[in-house]
């Protein structure tokens, strides 16, 4: 397991592996629980954000980065998909307020090494990593231009 | 110990009416002893927000499959499984789930290859029961847990292997995927993520019947005349006939299977769950592109 993660997203991992595999999914549905609405500009004008095509409900990402430099994520995703939202809520929570930089520099195996892959399935974790990869090209574009 | 059958006229017409429950018979049989309501659904945290007060949860991934090998799990695995769950191998279970039942039907499945006898479906699954205000809880369930019997699971009857397949080739087979999966536009299904078959398209001579077609706009399972209709008269599948159905990764086709067998009771009727991520990466096995069925091989 790598150290190189930001410390946002280590101590996300780090809460998942405090707890019981039992329990984790319990932790997902808080985190699910907790994923803000997308603001009305994105989530009134879905074409304005990007469709997670990994994942098998419908979720859509984006980011922004603002005029501190910062990254903001915002994510949606349907109530009748808990662990996507789960999913999604990770990594909004943990990719907002890093830099560009930070955000690249995620390795692409961090949905792996949270404890989850058990108790959600390899395919289940797979919607994570699509989710990620994408976020990761968002600011690969925005960075570039 | 068994609960009585949905008397349902919904269900008269049925080959196997006793195979369904209606909501309403289901909310007036909560707690009934004998009876086991199980949830099984795609998302694996959707019954933790909400399930049908007294029902346990089955996830298919992280249960119902062998964790190492690409297969169920064994009698040992099903046993301690069930009995962990509160399940008595006489006890009538229910079984429903998110997506039309497309899990809780392959749940059903792999319950029915273990033998298990009185395994019903929820008619409608988990959108009608919520869809018609009926109760729902986050209450944690438990039910003592039982001794479930080591039963061997017998894939003989209801389960085809690849070469199965292969000697089937010329007998009905159906394909329950979308159009564009079995046309060869794509390897999964609309909306849904690639599972890793490099090839696309269909096994040659299989009918394209997408799964959906057997449920209603309120995701309960169409009229017995129905069902006979785009099976037996457009399908050409008869009583007699040996079917083996399947999609992706063999959860449609359980469905599937559910309708030929249980509704409108074609008695030989397999689920090919290696399904197209099997085939459509095996090397050197037959595959036909575009809208039509083909040939069986020379």
């Amino acid at each position: 397991m790598s150290d190189a993660v930001p410390s946002s997203l280590a101590e996300v991992r780090d809460e998942f592996l405090e707890v019981p595999e039992a329990e984790r999914l319990q932790l997902l549905l808080e985190f699910a629980n907790e994923l803000p609405e997308m603001p009305a500009r994105y989530a009134d004008h879905p074409e304005r954000t990007e469709r997670v095509a990994e994942c098998q409900s419908p979720v859509f990402i984006v980011l922004e980065i603002g005029e501190d430099g910062l990254v903001a994520m915002q994510a949606s995703a349907p109530p009748e998909a808990p662990t996507t939202r789960g999913f999604a809520s990770i990594l909004t929570k943990a990719i907002t307020g890093l830099t560009p930089d930070e955000v690249l520099a995620i390795p692409g195996d961090y949905p792996q090494t949270i404890g989850l892959t058990r108790a959600v399935s390899p395919l289940r974790i797979a919607g994570m990593t699509g989710m990620l990869m994408r976020a990761k090209r968002q600011i690969a574009a925005l960075t570039a231009s | 110990m068994t609960v009585a059958v949905d008397p349902s006229p919904a269900f008269a017409e049925f080959a196997h009416p006793e195979r369904l429950v209606t909501t309403q018979w289901l909310e007036d049989h909560l707690g009934d002893d004998g009876l086991v309501v199980v949830e099984s659904d795609e998302d694996v945290l959707l019954y933790e927000i909400g399930h049908i007060p007294g029902s346990v949860k089955v996830d298919w991934h992280t249960e119902l499959n062998d964790p190492v090998l690409r297969d169920y799990v064994d009698g040992a695995g099903f046993s301690s499984l069930l009995s962990a769950k509160g399940i008595r191998r006489d006890d009538t279970v229910v079984i429903y789930g998110d997506k039309n039942n497309w899990w809780a039907a392959y749940a059903l499945w792999v319950f029915s290859l273990f033998g298990h006898e009185d395994v019903r479906l929820l008619d409608g699954g988990r959108d009608a029961w919520i869809a018609e205000g009926r109760a729902i809880t986050t209450d944690a369930t438990t039910r003592p847990a039982t001794e479930y019997p080591v039963v061997v699971r017998d894939d003989s009857e209801l389960r085809a292997y690849r070469d199965d397949v292969l000697a089937h080739l010329g007998k009905p087979l159906i394909d329950v995927r979308s159009p564009e999966e079995y046309t060869g536009e794509r390897t999964t299904a609309p909306a849904y993520p690639e599972e890793g078959a490099l090839r696309a398209g269909h096994i040659p001579t299989a009918q394209n019947v997408p799964w959906g077609r057997a449920v209603a706009e309120d995701g309960r399972f169409r009229s017995r005349a129905e069902l006979d209709a785009i099976y037996r008269d457009e399908a050409g599948i008869g009583d007699a006939s040996d079917v083996v159905a399947y999609c992706r990764i063999g959860e449609r086709s359980s469905h599937t299977w559910f309708a030929l067998h249980h509704l409108i009771g074609i008695e030989r009727v397999r689920n090919y769950d290696g399904s197209w991520t099997e085939w459509g990466s095996l090397v050197r096995v037959p595959i036909v592109t575009g809208a039509a069925a083909g040939q069986v091989p020379a």
